[in-house]
C-alpha cells in the first residue's frame, strides 16, 4: 500500500501511453471490414486495456492474494451467468427455423 | 470450543459491575439508538423492523388461508387474492427471510464469534439499516396504495407491459433493501477475513460463521443480478423499452434466467444461515463435537458456489431449450450432495451424544426433518418430466415452504432461542418455550403436508377457487395454519414478557463454547474487556465438560 | 507511517482495527467487494446485450453506426486520462503533497464532468435524430428489422445511462474529496479514502473500455 511509490509515477505514465496507443489501434482496426475477426480484435483489445488498468492503476499487481481471489471469484460468477445463459440461448431449436414462430413454444 | 480466554476476563463475568454495564444500558435516548454504530444494537433494530413485517406477511396469508377454506371465491375477489398472495410472498421473502437471521442474529453474532470489537465498518451497517427501512418504506406505499397482483416472482411482460398495480413501487423498494443486503454481506466477508481474534484460524471458526461467509458470497454476488433485472422492468414500465416484451423484440425468458440467478441462490441466503445456527445448536445439546466439521464447514461453501448453477430448474416449462433444461436439472442434483453430507453430520453428531431436548434443540431437529423433507421433495421437482407435472401446483409450494418456513423459520426461531440470554441478558419460560415448539412443529407439517398432496393431485397454485373434492385437504391445512400462527403468536409474547420478568442469565447458561458465551449477557459495548485469545479446536465440549466437573462445576 | 508534516488531531485508526494495515487491507477488501458487485450488476446488461446481438448481428452493426465514433473514441481517451489523474491522485495523497492532490482530483473531476458533458450531447443528438426509443418517443429506422434496431438503441441508452450514473456518483464523492483536501485531510495515514474512490473510478473507467467498442465499434465502418 505505502510502500515504494517513488517509482509509480513514471509507471503510471507509461501504462497510460500504452493505453492511447491501443485505444488509437481499436479504432484503426474498426474501419477495416475483417469480418469475425473485428469482433476478436476490439474485444481482446479491450481487454488488455482493462487488464493493463487492473494491474497497474488499480495496484493488483501488488494486492493481497485476497484480492485477487474476489477478482476472480467475480469474473468466475459472471462467466457462470453467462454459460449458463447460453446453454438456453445456443441451443433454442427454435433459432433454426427462426422467423416469427416464438409463440408456439409451449 | 473450550476457548482459553485470558485468565482474568474469564472471571470478569461473575463481576456485578460488568452486569450493570452493557450495550442495552449505554444510553437510552432514540438518538442513542438511531445513530448507534454497534452491531449489536442494529441487530436489535433489524430484529424489531423483521418482526414488524413477518406479522404483516403473516396477515395477508391469514387471509389467504381463510379464502381457500371454501371451493368458491366467498371471502374476496381473484384481485384482491393475487394482491394478498404477492404481498405475502415480497414481504417474507424479501423483508423477512432473506434479512432474517444475517441481519439479526448475523449481526449481533459475526464480531462476538470472531472476538472483534466490531464490524469491520460499523457506520455502514448502519447504513444498510437506514436502506432496509427506505426499501421497507417504499413496499409499505405499494402495499397501502393498492398493492401488487405479479407474484413475488414479477414475471415480464406482464409485471413490466400489463400489471396495473404498483409495480414500480415494490420493485423500487425490493431494488433498495437489495443494497442492504449486499452492504450486509460485505461487511461479512471483510470481518470474517480480517478481524479474527489471535488465535482464531479458520478450522476453529464456528460453524455459524462458516454459514454467514457462504451466505455472504451470495449475498454480494447474487443481489447485483436481481438489482439489474428490476431496473430493467422499471424502465420497461417507464419508458417503454423493450428487454423483455415480446411485442418489440425482447425476449421474456430473459427475465427468468436474471431473475432466478438471484432467486434460486437467494434460497439458500435464507437456509444456509439456518444450517449454520443448527450446527451451533446440536453439538451444544448433545455435549458433542459435530460429526465431520470440516465437511460441514466446506458443504456451506460448495452449496454457495452450486446454488449459481441451477437457476435454471425454474424454466423447465417456461419455453426454455430443452438441452439447457437437461443440463440445469442434472446440475441440480449437485446440490443435493453438500446439503445431504450436513443432514448426515448432523445426524451422525448424535450419535452417543447426551442429548437434551431444549427449546432450541427441538427447533433443530425439527429443522433437521423439515428440512430433509424439503430437500428430497425438490428431487422430485428438478427432475424434468415430474416438473412438468407438478410445475406450478401446490406441490412447489409445499416443497418451497418446507425449505423456507420448516428449515430457514425453524432455525431462525431455533436461534433466537438459543441466543436470546446473550442478547438480552433474561432466560425465557422453558415450559412455553417447549410447547410453542412442538405447536410449530406440528402445525408446520398440518399446514404443508396436505399442500403437497394437493399438488400432487394438480391443484394449481396461485388459485382461490378450485374443485371440491380437494376441500378436504384444503380445510385440512387452513386448521394447521392456525395452529402453525398460534406457535408463532407464543414466543412473540413470552419473549416481550421475558425482557421483564425473566430470570437474569448468566454470561454462559447452556455452557455452550464459541467466544460470544466468554463475554457478559448482555454483553458490554466493546464485547470483551480485552482481546479474546483462542488456543483451541470449536466445539470441544468434552474437555468442556470436563474442566468444569473437575473446577466443581462452572455454572 | 513517515508522519512527519501536520500531523492531524483525528486518528486515522478506527475503534474496531487493531492497527492501520489491518484497517488498510479491510478498506480494500471492501471496495473489491464491491466491485465484484458492480461487475455482476453491468453483467447483466452485458447479458441481454449479448443475447440480442446474437440475434441479429447486422441490425446490430448497422445500428451502432449511427453512434458518432469521433465523441466515442474522445471520450474514451478522456476517461482514460481521468484514470491516471486519479491513479497520480491516489500517489500524491499517500506520499502528503497536498497542492498535487487538490490540483489532481481537480483534474479528474473536471474530466469526468467533460465526459458527462459529451455523453448528453451525444443523447441529445440521438433524440434530434429520431434514435431514442424511450418513453412513446418517435423512432425513425429506414433499415430491416426496425424493433430490433431500437433494442439496441435500448441498449445504447440503458448501458451508457447506468455507466454516466456511476459518473456521477463518483463526481459527488470526487467533489467531497476535494473539500476535505483542501481542508489539509487526506494525506498519508489519512489517505485511503481517495484509494478506495480511485478503485471505484478505475472500474467505471474498465466498465467503459468495455461498452465502447461493443457499442461504438461493432461491424466495420
Amino acid at each position: 500500500m505505502m510502500s515504494s511509490k517513488r517509482s509509480e509515477v513514471p509507471v503510471y505514465a507509461a501504462i497510460y501511453v500504452v493505453l492511447l496507443v491501443l485505444l488509437a489501434l481499436t479504432v484503426e482496426a474498426a474501419r477495416h471490414d475483417l469480418g469475425e475477426l473485428n469482433l476478436v480484435i476490439t474485444l481482446s483489445i479491450a481487454a488488455a486495456k482493462a487488464i493493463l488498468i487492473v494491474l497497474f492503476f488499480m495496484h493488483v499487481r501488488h494486492s493481497t492474494s485476497l484480492v485477487k481471489l474476489v477478482i476472480a471469484a467475480a469474473l468466475l460468477w459472471l462467466a457462470i451467468l453467462f454459460a449458463l445463459a447460453f446453454a438456453d440461448y445456443a441451443t433454442r431449436p427454435w433459432d433454426l427455423i427462426i422467423g416469427g414462430m416464438g409463440n408456439n413454444s409451449a | 470450543m473450550t476457548i482459553l480466554v485470558a485468565p482474568e476476563s474469564a472471571a470478569t463475568p461473575s463481576q456485578p459491575r460488568t452486569q450493570q454495564r452493557n450495550y442495552l444500558t449505554d444510553g437510552y435516548s432514540v438518538r442513542s439508538w438511531l445513530l448507534t454504530t454497534d452491531h449489536k444494537r442494529i441487530a436489535i433494530l433489524y430484529l424489531l423492523s423483521i418482526t414488524f413485517f413477518f406479522l404483516l406477511g403473516g396477515a395477508a396469508v391469514i387471509v389467504v388461508r381463510l379464502d381457500l377454506m371454501t371451493p368458491q371465491a366467498d371471502l374476496v375477489q381473484s384481485e384482491t387474492y393475487n394482491k394478498l398472495f404477492t404481498a405475502h410472498g415480497v414481504i417474507m421473502v424479501f423483508f423477512f427471510l432473506i434479512p432474517s437471521i444475517p441481519a439479526v442474529l448475523g449481526n449481533f453474532l459475526v464480531p462476538l464469534m470472531v472476538g472483534a470489537r466490531d464490524l469491520a465498518f460499523p457506520r455502514l451497517n448502519l447504513l444498510s439499516w437506514y436502506v432496509y427501512m427506505l426499501g421497507e418504506l417504499f413496499t409499505l406505499y405499494a402495499l397501502l396504495a393498492g398493492g401488487v397482483d405479479t407474484g413475488w416472482t414479477f414475471y415480464a411482460p406482464y409485471s413490466s407491459t400489463y400489471s396495473n398495480t404498483y409495480v414500480m413501487a415494490t420493485a423500487v423498494g425490493i431494488f433498495i433493501t437489495g443494497f442492504s443486503s449486499i452492504l450486509t454481506g460485505l461487511n461479512f466477508i471483510v470481518t470474517i477475513h480480517k478481524m479474527r481474534a489471535p488465535g482464531l484460524t479458520w478450522f476453529r471458526l464456528p460453524l455459524f460463521i462458516w454459514a454467514l461467509y457462504a451466505t455472504s458470497i451470495i449475498m454480494v454476488l447474487g443481489t447485483p443480478v436481481l438489482a439489474i433485472t428490476l431496473l430493467l422492468v422499471g424502465m420497461e414500465r417507464l419508458l417503454g423499452i423493450g428487454i423483455f416484451d415480446p411485442r418489440l423484440g425482447g425476449d421474456p425468458i430473459l427475465f427468468q434466467h436474471l431473475f432466478w440467478f438471484y432467486s434460486h441462490p437467494a434460497v439458500y441466503i435464507m437456509i444456509l444461515p439456518s444450517m449454520g445456527v443448527v450446527s451451533e445448536i446440536i453439538p451444544c445439546y448433545c455435549r458433542k463435537r459435530p460429526f465431520g466439521y470440516a465437511f460441514i464447514g466446506f458443504s456451506s461453501v460448495a452449496i454457495a458456489v452450486f446454488s449459481f448453477l441451477v437457476w435454471g430448474h425454474h424454466l423447465f416449462v417456461s419455453g426454455q431449450s430443452i438441452y439447457a433444461g437437461m443440463v440445469f436439472s442434472m446440475l441440480s442434483y449437485l446440490v443435493a450432495i453438500p446439503s445431504a453430507v450436513k443432514v448426515f453430520n448432523w445426524t451422525a453428531s448424535l450419535h452417543k451424544g447426551s442429548i437434551s431436548f431444549d427449546t432450541p434443540m427441538l427447533y433443530a431437529l425439527g429443522f433437521v426433518g423439515l428440512f430433509t423433507m424439503g430437500g428430497l421433495t425438490g428431487l422430485f421437482v428438478a427432475a424434468l418430466a415430474v416438473d412438468v407435472h407438478v410445475h406450478d401446483t401446490y406441490f412447489i409450494v409445499a416443497h418451497f415452504h418446507y425449505i423456507m418456513v420448516g428449515g430457514a423459520v425453524m432455525g431462525y426461531l431455533g436461534g433466537i432461542h438459543f441466543w436470546w440470554p446473550k442478547m438480552t441478558g433474561r432466560i425465557y419460560p422453558e415450559g412455553w418455550a417447549r410447547l410453542s415448539a412442538i405447536l410449530i412443529f406440528v402445525g408446520f407439517n398440518l399446514t404443508f403436508f396436505p399442500q403437497y398432496i394437493l399438488g400432487y393431485l394438480g391443484m394449481p397454485r396461485r388459485y382461490h377457487v378450485y374443485p371440491p373434492e380437494f376441500q378436504v385437504l384444503n380445510v385440512m391445512s387452513s386448521a394447521g395454519a392456525s395452529i402453525l400462527g398460534m406457535g408463532y403468536f407464543f414466543p412473540l409474547t413470552y419473549l416481550s414478557w421475558s425482557l421483564y420478568f425473566g430470570k437474569r442469565a448468566s454470561p454462559n447458561p447452556w455452557r455452550a463454547t464459541g467466544l460470544e458465551w466468554q463475554t457478559s449477557s448482555p454483553p458490554p459495548t466493546e464485547n470483551f474487556s480485552e482481546t479474546p485469545v483462542v488456543l483451541d479446536e470449536a466445539y470441544d465440549y468434552h474437555r468442556f465438560d470436563s474442566l468444569a466437573a473437575t473446577e466443581g462445576g462452572g455454572k | 507511517m513517515i508522519g512527519e508534516t501536520p500531523t492531524p488531531t483525528v486518528s486515522a485508526l478506527a475503534h474496531q482495527f487493531d492497527d492501520l494495515t489491518q484497517q488498510n487491507e479491510a478498506d480494500d477488501l471492501g471496495m473489491w467487494l464491491f466491485l465484484s458487485t458492480e461487475l455482476m450488476f453491468f453483467g447483466g446488461l452485458f447479458l441481454a446485450y449479448t443475447v440480442y446481438r446474437r440475434q441479429d448481428e447486422a441490425t446490430f452493426a448497422a445500428a451502432s453506426q449511427e453512434l458518432d465514433l469521433f465523441w466515442g473514441t474522445l471520450n474514451t481517451a478522456i476517461l482514460l486520462t481521468s484514470s491516471l489523474t486519479v491513479a497520480l491522485a491516489t500517489h500524491a495523497a499517500e506520499s502528503r503533497q497536498r497542492q498535487q492532490l487538490i490540483g489532481l482530483l481537480t483534474a479528474t473531476i473536471g474530466l469526468g464532468s467533460l465526459f458527462v458533458s459529451i455523453k448528453f450531447m451525444e443523447y441529445h443528438q440521438k433524440y434530434v435524430h429520431g434514435l431514442m426509443p424511450l418513453g412513446g418517443l418517435p423512432f425513425h429506422w429506414d433499415g430491416p428489422s426496425p424493433a430490433h434496431a431500437a433494442l439496441f438503441f435500448d441498449l445504447y441508452f440503458l448501458m451508457t445511462g447506468v455507466h454516466a450514473l456511476h459518473m456521477l456518483i463518483g463526481l459527488v464523492i470526487l467533489l467531497v474529496l476535494l473539500v476535505k483536501a483542501i481542508r489539509g485531510g487526506l494525506l498519508g495515514d489519512h489517505a485511503a479514502p481517495v484509494r478506495v474512490t480511485g478503485l471505484y473510478w478505475h472500474f467505471v473507467d474498465v466498465v467503459w473500455v468495455f461498452l465502447f467498442p461493443m457499442l461504438y465499434l461493432i461491424g466495420a465502418r
